[in-house]
């Protein structure tokens, strides 16, 4: 019974707050979808901390990706062996870690000691902050632990095939009944982590720009009378 | 030829006063509002002089605008694509608070409040970025009207690439002033900047705006533009610039900065140009070509092959005739007196400006001579180095002899004007000297001296059906529109959030907000605050409280415990 209501409602609850949140925040508040930089406060350490816990959590999530959606049986066949495989990820994955985490931490040094930043800090921001480092606190304990005390353990077994179950709809709660507790509340603080995401300013990951890449430099638009002072028409008396 | 309209203006220096009237009214139609309380659209800068931001036109450190890679090609100065990308998590090049300045308010409370005491009660500088005291030490115009040069004259960008002999002599000293807006630029490096694609050009006018709705705060337009007239706003986290007072120049009405300029010194009018020469005139070889350049790519209105793809390109017949009545137009090409601010950065600029004769006329006078003498003023505008090459450095990328061209018009026209306000005898050898005929120079001076508001501002009113295509009807309801959650300028999560509220409507709504909520910075009254993300605590937003019995809305009292009115998480 606990292990369906943590493994099976919550993940699809997460699901569906995300999807629907994000929905929601675009349809609503496009106003306020933004990255709220504080670049303008100081930017000595944010140009350190920033970068660092950028690209820091883009190797963790790949990392995530590697190691949660792609079946280990995929990396055998394709003649990566499960030691090869773990010392890779465990070595890399660590050190990416280590490095969001710094970069974290100066952000946040940063946005409590700048007095800008710091009134520009919402109660939503701290919140956030709290969620998101104890993510990536509890889910390098449990590397850590892992490889440090024991001799490392195998997620790809129990913990990989849960999370490709939920996207299958064929739940399998059990396979995570017997991960160890630290590896439980890392994912359990992720699935807290994707719940208020929608509502912070983490949003602004969805729309990283890399359209940029591909369209023209300089963007022409139509007037869009609903901006000016002259009111819009309604439908039924445009022309 | 692909013909497009470019709403422009042209500024005349010489009329300067430098009162900033154009600036305070323009802050407090724009930028009014906490986030962009160190935002000036429009500024005027004494020069020489540092500028606002400090020192903006050092494009080696600020790496604004465009450059020819080493094929020839036009690239981003800060960088393509590829590299903008890579550093969109802290951008290396852009200016902060400082390099602008330090918003301040003044604690006006302890004027009233203070208790009796034997001496006056001072009102304290109050930082609006964290609410603390502070020292007031710069601003946008701390060096105004020369103020504090020596010290400051050195650090202007200009001077250092002014020669030495001019260097030397600096010290006879001359002044004019630069009113600076978003030059609207015909290949604006901050829409080019933009990774989300937000910043853009609109196709009828030209004007380039921000769509506030699709800016995600990646800051690299305030990187791209080498005018520095993008701004971020440190509360919402949107980029804003100069609208170009789009929903009055809509209707046919100027700028608040033109409208209500002293000097009358401001001229709006349309310019078509052949968008298809844009690229190539932006990538001219060299810097000192671009003055020309940029002028080849303007058509001439009056021309009937001009008019007809105008025409086919979907431009309506009224603006085609405001095209041909366009006092920027006439400016620039017929009359040749309005050069662009720093053709260098290749954004092609759209504001241009008359260079001021008069640090060349007072110079002469000074001396004792007729400063009204043809010859004595063309002499000297041959000899006097200073104003002409720092003027050069300004407008013509150094080059002296377009700037020379436009100042011997203007002492041309002033020498004959005086002729026949004299009554005496117009000497029409006196505009034959500067290739023009007495007609047209008589021309220019009714532009320049007598111009009523309708020659000055020649603005074709927009059209209603040009804005909305027909397959738009389709997706977009008009309910989306009305009673939609922006109305009122305040959404689900508060002031920056919600829908687009009519520009009027929102800037109604803000002022009076921050013009009766009691404190100058929001975050220093936590307990006021009534939103978990973004509403920035001022004023009462219609509908967070509940309305008084028998009166209008206003702050809840002190102790009302309004902090519980911020939910819960
Ligand atoms: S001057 Fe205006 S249009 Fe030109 S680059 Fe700067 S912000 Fe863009
Ligand atoms: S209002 Fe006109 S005269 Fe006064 S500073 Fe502005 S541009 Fe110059």
């Amino acid at each position: 019974m606990k292990e369906t209501v943590l493994w099976v409602v919550l993940p699809y609850v997460t699901i569906t707050i995300f999807v629907l949140g994000h929905v929601w925040r675009y349809r609503y508040d496009k106003f306020g979808w933004t990255t709220r930089s504080s670049q303008l406060y100081e930017s000595r350490l944010l140009r350190i901390g920033s970068p660092l816990f950028h690209f820091g959590v883009l190797f963790v999530l790949l990392g995530h990706i590697g190691g949660l959606a792609i079946p280990a049986s995929w990396t055998e066949a394709a003649g990566i062996s499960e030691d090869a495989y773990h010392v890779v990820a465990v070595v890399i994955g660590t050190l990416a870690g280590f490095c969001t985490l710094a970069g974290l931490a100066i952000l946040i040094y940063r946005r409590r000691t700048t007095g800008p930043v710091f009134s520009a800090t919402t109660v939503n921001d701290k919140m956030m902050y709290l969620v998101l480092t104890a993510v990536i606190v509890i889910g390098l304990a449990a590397t850590v632990a892992a490889n440090v005390v024991d001799h490392g353990y195998n997620y790809r077994e129990t913990v990989s095939p849960w999370f490709r179950s939920v996207f299958y709809l064929n739940p399998a709660p059990d396979l995570m009944r017997d991960v160890p507790p630290l590896f439980q509340l890392h994912a359990l603080s992720a699935l807290l982590l994707f719940c208020i995401w929608p509502f912070t300013r983490l949003v602004h990951m969805l729309t990283a720009p890399v359209g940029y890449l591909t369209r023209p430099y300089i963007v022409y638009r139509s007037r869009d009378a609903r901006m000016g002072a002259l009111p819009p028409r309604r439908g039924w008396e445009r022309p | 030829m692909r013909v497009m309209a470019q709403m422009a203006m042209v500024m005349n220096l010489d009329k300067c006063i430098g009162c900033h009237t154009c600036s305070v009214t323009c802050k407090q139609a724009w930028t009014n509002r906490t986030g962009v309380e160190y935002v000036w659209f429009n500024n005027v800068e004494t020069r020489p002089g540092q500028g606002y931001p400090r020192r903006y036109e050092d494009q080696e450190q600020w790496r604004g605008g465009w450059t020819l890679n080493r094929r020839g090609r036009l690239s981003l100065k800060a960088g393509g694509r590829f590299r903008k990308l890579l550093t969109i998590f802290a951008n290396p090049k852009m200016p902060g608070m400082d390099d602008y300045y330090q918003p301040w308010t003044y604690d006006y409370e302890t004027l009233t409040s203070a208790p009796l005491q034997e001496h006056t009660p001072v009102a304290r500088p109050k930082s609006l970025l964290t609410g603390k005291d502070m020292k007031i030490t710069w601003s946008a115009n701390w060096d105004d009207d020369l103020g504090g040069s020596p010290q400051h004259i050195e650090k202007d960008v200009l001077v250092r690439d002014l020669s030495d002999k001019v260097k030397a002599e600096f010290d006879k000293t001359f002044m004019f002033y630069l009113p600076r807006i978003c030059e609207h630029c015909l290949n604006p490096s901050c829409a080019a900047s933009c990774p989300s694609g937000a910043i853009y050009k609109r196709t009828e006018d030209g004007i380039v705006l921000v769509d506030q709705d699709r800016c995600r705060g990646w800051r690299m337009c305030v990187t791209g533009c080498p005018y520095k007239k993008m701004y971020f706003n440190h509360r919402t986290g949107k980029a804003e610039k100069c609208t170009f007072c789009f929903p009055r120049v809509e209707v046919g009405i100027p700028t608040v900065c033109s409208e209500t300029c002293v000097g009358r010194l401001r001229y709006i009018g349309l310019v078509l140009y052949d968008a298809d020469k844009v690229l190539e005139a932006a990538s001219t070889p060299d810097d000192t070509g671009l003055y020309e350049a940029q002028r080849e790519v303007f058509l001439d209105p009056s021309d009937p092959r001009v008019v007809a793809a105008a025409e086919a390109a979907g431009i309506h017949r009224d603006w085609i005739e405001a095209a041909q009545r366009s006092p920027v137009y006439a400016l620039i090409n017929t009359y040749k007196v309005a050069l662009p601010l720093h053709p260098e950065y290749r954004t092609m600029p759209m504001v241009w400006y008359i260079p001021p004769l008069s640090p060349v006329v007072d110079i002469v006078r000074d001396t004792g001579h007729d400063a009204e003498n043809a010859g004595n003023l063309f002499a000297a505008i041959e000899t006097l180095r200073i104003p002409v090459e720092y003027l050069a450095e300004l407008f013509t990328a150094g080059d002296t002899k377009p700037v020379e061209a436009v100042l011997r018009r203007l002492a041309a026209m002033r020498s004959y004007m005086r002729d026949i306000n004299l009554g005496r005898d117009a000497d029409e050898s006196i505009p034959g000297r500067v290739g023009m005929t007495g007609e047209l120079m008589y021309d220019m001076y009714r532009l320049l001296a007598l111009a009523k508001y309708e020659e000055r501002y020649v603005i074709p009113t927009a059209h209603e059906e040009q804005a909305h295509k027909l397959e738009e009807l389709a997706t977009e309801c008009s309910l989306d529109y009305e009673g939609g959650p922006g109305m009122g300028g305040s959404g689900p999560f508060g002031e920056s959030s919600g829908g687009a509220a009519p520009i009027a409507v929102e800037n109604f709504h803000m002022l009076r907000q921050r013009q009766t909520s009691d404190s100058p910075v929001d975050p220093a009254d936590k307990h006021t605050r009534v939103n978990l993300l973004n509403w920035d605590g001022k004023g009462t937003p219609s509908g967070l409280f509940p309305p008084e019995p028998g009166g209008p809305t206003g702050n809840p009292p002190a102790d009302s415990g309004a902090a519980e009115t911020e939910p819960k998480p």
